[in-house]
């Protein structure tokens, strides 16, 4: 633009270079949107549409037609609810325990100087970095009836026959609480290192003991971190399937292997999908209500 | 508070005398307090002032409890308190960070100290109200801490040190985070609120202009060593040493020599006729900037006045003050500073000009320790 454009666009009563700067605005937030446009697109591709497919599939009947026989059937076969109720049970018992173990875990590794959390780190995350499948094998040859833990067991005396470890709940939760501890010890060791140590001194200061000081204030800091975890871990508990499939043996049957099975057994699609489409439900709403609870919106979705 | 059940009377009810004796700590080979002895007198105001990593807050955190000394003794009155674990020492604190509970209300920080020492609710809520009428924050308990300003949860941190009645406060630094006018507002204010407590307060700073502003005494502290203990006046007038005379105030140290008398010299001038002390490795000679004056035409020292002859480096306009660097020899230069507006008479000397400057001989001022280059 030159010195004499500048006067006439002045003169029109338009304010100045007004509507360039718009276009500029608005041509870089379209750029800014296409940094997200891969990962949209993988979305939409391997989450929107299969996942639509399945809502689709679940609502067909085995003649071809609309109908709700699959939905129909999970109300009234008893087994269907059983799995349900496996599934839940499972899960929160793991989370329980990941909860037991892995919260004092955090807060030493909070209290540790930073060097040495590197090594203590590593113990947690060198399993995770592992195949699921070998770390779920593992166990099992571990907790087998001649296993190294019932050998080992027998010889120093502590039990006389071999204890069924494996094939059953116990397995399942040792290996599910094993593989979901990281889940839980990650973001509750970040809310826990975020917490200000002056706060402690601060409380012990002002009269708390140190039991005192952990309840008050600590503990209620910690919180947020340790909600966040344990849904991660539930959530993850819900849908999963290796651990359960191997060290369940089959008498441990959650959602997972249940579809598997269906699938195996009878092809049936409708049924399969069916299935899955309850637990997405589920999943969704049991989220939905748990960041209505505990307002953990920020700690699990982003925002500080 | 306290004060009000005791009509406010700056008594041993409100306060308690410190007694630090020997006190140490080594961070590996480092002494973080080298044996340091203290008396902080019963409702004082007394400065720990150092740079940083002198041991001001070693020695701060230790009279709370929160790190462990090696050696020494430390008592609250009558009472050893070298053992007794933090949360049972009764001190209010401020912490340089504030360190107010993020997930309890204003109200719900100044109670904390009053439930746990399970005062009724009734009593409790009074209390609180008292305490945010003094630090003028009334009506807003139930506000969050993540709503208030950094000067609000300065009160707020405050309130809650002293709505218990400790008969010692300590505060680490609380006002470095405010800006610098707030910074000196609430200077007046913490100097005001002492007086009203009453209570034996030790204040951590590193800057010495807040220390002279507030404190009753100031204990100077380098190298985990007491450098200088006494008021603001004869720690800026009369510096014990060197360090004291670097750290407080601007100031130019010039060495003196000694001649068989005893008398010092600077350059043909004499300073003083006989040192205030027999046992120092030489003598130096500290101006300060205020002190010295522009004499109008070239003179000699005389009764009143020494007199240094030198150019003009540069001279610097800041607002309330303006300042000029002189040469005097090579490798000494001078600062003199002045008053402006109506003040600056005859205007600034200009770069480059030949002066003579006046140092009044009841401003001489001379420390121990020879500090030629």
């Amino acid at each position: 633009m030159t010195a004499a454009d500048v006067e006439k666009t002045a003169q029109s009563g338009k304010p100045l270079h007004g509507e360039a700067l718009r276009r500029q605005h608005t041509r870089e937030q379209w750029t800014l949107l296409s940094l997200a446009a891969p990962a949209m697109i993988v979305v939409v591709l391997i989450i929107l549409i299969p996942v639509g497919w399945l809502f689709y599939l679940s609502f067909v009947g085995s003649s071809g037609e609309f109908s709700m026989e699959h939905y129909r059937k999970m109300v009234e076969y008893k087994s269907y609810a059983r799995v349900f109720l496996t599934t839940f049970q499972v899960s929160v018992l793991t989370t329980l325990i990941c909860i037991f173990i892995g919260y004092p875990l955090s807060y030493f590794l909070a209290l540790l100087p930073a060097r040495l959390v590197g090594i203590f780190m590593l113990a947690v995350l060198l399993p995770f970095w592992t195949s699921l499948l070998v770390r779920t094998y593992a166990w099992l040859v571990l907790l087998q009836k001649k296993g190294l833990l019932n050998d080992f067991a027998m010889q120093i005396g502590l039990w006389d026959s071999p204890v069924k470890l494996v094939h059953n709940m116990t397995g399942t939760l040792i290996g599910m609480a094993h593989i979901m501890l990281p889940f839980l010890v990650l973001p509750l060791y970040n809310a826990m290192k975020k917490i200000d140590r002056d706060l402690m001194y601060a409380a012990a200061n002002l009269g708390a003991s140190p039991a005192g000081a952990f309840w008050k204030v600590y503990f209620p800091l910690s919180l947020p971190g340790m909600v966040a975890g344990s849904l991660i871990v539930f959530v993850l508990c819900l849908g999963f399937y290796v651990t359960p499939a191997v060290l369940g043996g089959g008498r441990v049957i959650m959602v997972a292997t249940q579809i598997t099975a269906i699938l195996e057994n009878q092809f049936d699609w409708g049924a399969a999908s069916a299935l899955g489409v309850v637990l997405l439900v589920a999943t969704v709403l049991f989220l939905y209500m748990a960041a209505r609870l505990f307002k953990f919106d920020a700690a699990l979705f982003g925002k500080g | 508070m306290a004060s009000d059940n005791d009509n406010g009377s700056l008594d041993n009810s409100t306060a308690l005398p410190i007694h630090i004796s020997s006190l140490t700590k080594k961070y590996g080979d480092l002494y973080a307090l080298d044996s340091v002895d203290l008396e902080i007198k019963s409702g004082e105001f007394l400065t720990l002032l150092g740079p940083s990593g002198s041991g001001k807050t070693t020695l701060l955190m230790a009279i709370a409890g929160f790190n462990r000394p090696d050696s020494g003794s430390i008592r609250f009155g009558d009472q050893e308190v070298i053992l007794t674990p933090p949360h049972q020492r009764n001190v209010g604190m401020v912490f340089q960070s504030y360190a107010l509970f993020p997930h309890m209300t204003v109200a719900g920080n100044v109670a904390f100290p009053l439930k746990l020492r399970g005062i009724g609710a009734q009593e409790c809520e009074q209390r609180v109200a008292e305490a945010l009428e003094t630090v003028q924050l009334s009506g807003l308990g139930e506000r969050g801490i993540d709503q208030l300003s950094g000067g609000q949860r300065q009160r707020v941190a405050l309130a809650r040190a002293f709505v218990f009645g400790p008969r010692i406060l300590l505060m680490d630094e609380p006002l470095s985070a405010l800006d610098k006018k707030l910074r000196e507002r609430m200077q007046i204010e913490l100097k005001i609120l002492h007086r009203k407590l009453g209570v034996t307060t030790v204040y951590v700073t590193h800057d010495q202009r807040e220390a002279l502003t507030m404190s009753d005494r100031i204990a100077v502290i380098n190298h985990g060593r007491l450098a200088q203990v006494d008021t603001p006046e004869v720690i800026y007038n009369h510096p014990a040493n060197a360090f004291v005379a670097d750290f407080i105030g601007e100031s130019t140290m010039l060495p003196l020599d000694q001649d068989q008398a005893g008398n010092l010299h600077y350059k043909g001038s004499t300073i003083a006729r006989k040192p205030p002390g027999d046992d120092a490795d030489g003598w130096s000679l500290v101006v300060r900037p205020e002190h010295l004056s522009i004499m109008a035409d070239p003179k000699t020292d005389n009764d009143k006045t020494i007199v240094f002859r030198g150019k003009v480096v540069e001279t610097v306009f800041q607002g309330e003050t303006a300042f000029s660097i002189i040469a005097i020899d090579d490798q000494t230069e001078l600062q003199i500073r002045f008053g402006t507006g109506s003040k600056a008479k005859s205007g600034y000397p200009q770069s480059g000009a030949d002066v003579s400057v006046g140092l009044g001989r009841d401003d001489v001022i001379v420390i121990p320790g020879d500090q030629r280059q």
